[in-house]
């Protein structure tokens, strides 16, 4: 029984296509719908990194060539490399910008932290006054 | 027409219709930094598109573009929102 081998590879690449562009569409629907910037920032990092990877799989794999598979790797590695730091970047200028939060947002473990910095920058000023007065 | 072209068909079709979803954020999003996300969403979707595109023509060079521009869809949001911070300061 002969299978044909064309056809296996246009199958697994058709998956790959189909499951990224799923993932592509959730990601824009959920930055068309998702109530807050946060939330909507975690919808985009995810589902576009992962739709966009499974696309750029797929046609490497119908392409069948060494050097496409090289550059298609190089993207997904780039992409994969970018990705969290520019979502971590975007989301830390939000926080320092008060940019408004949804109301059911769940605060207590951030409160939590920033007393906590809070304590460390007292004890962090009185090391430093001690420091000058033994000076 | 076998499966493979319908498929990306297909693609072409909903990838559009991402375009447009993320279009409208961009142009009602309430604060700078949603238009920032909107275009990240933007740049990944046209590396989607061009690798699609670069299949149908045949035009193997397109999947360098894709490359290209998934370092510097990096280079803008980040140029962005370091200027957002120093702006204040």
């Amino acid at each position: 029984m002969d299978i044909d081998l064309e056809f296996v590879k246009e199958i697994i690449s058709s998956a790959f296509i189909l499951a990224g562009v799923f993932f592509m569409l959730v990601a824009s629907i959920g930055l068309l719908r998702l109530p807050d910037f946060y939330t909507r920032m975690s919808a985009i990092t995810k589902g576009a990194t992962l739709g966009m990877g499974m696309i750029v799989i797929g046609i490497g794999v119908y392409f069948n060539d060494t050097e496409i598979m090289l550059k298609i790797l190089a993207i997904l590695f780039f992409t994969l490399i970018t990705s969290p730091v520019a979502a971590h970047a975007i989301t830390r200028t939000a926080i320092y910008k008060k940019v408004p939060l949804w109301k059911k947002t769940d605060l207590k473990e951030f409160q939590n932290y920033l007393q906590k910095r809070e304590l460390d920058k007292d004890e962090v000023e009185d090391q430093l006054q001690k420091n000058s007065k033994r000076l | 027409m076998n499966i493979f072209d319908t498929t990306l068909l297909i693609a072409f079709f909903v990838l559009g219709v991402c375009l447009l979803l993320a279009a409208i954020r961009f142009a009602m999003g309430p604060s700078l930094l949603d238009r920032i996300t909107a275009f990240d969403l933007i740049v990944a979707n046209v590396i989607g598109i061009i690798v699609i595109y670069s299949k149908l023509t045949r035009d193997f060079e397109l999947i360098d573009v894709a490359l290209i521009l998934s370092l510097f869809g990096f280079l803008g949001s980040i140029s962005f929102t370091y200027y957002m911070l120093r702006r204040n300061n």
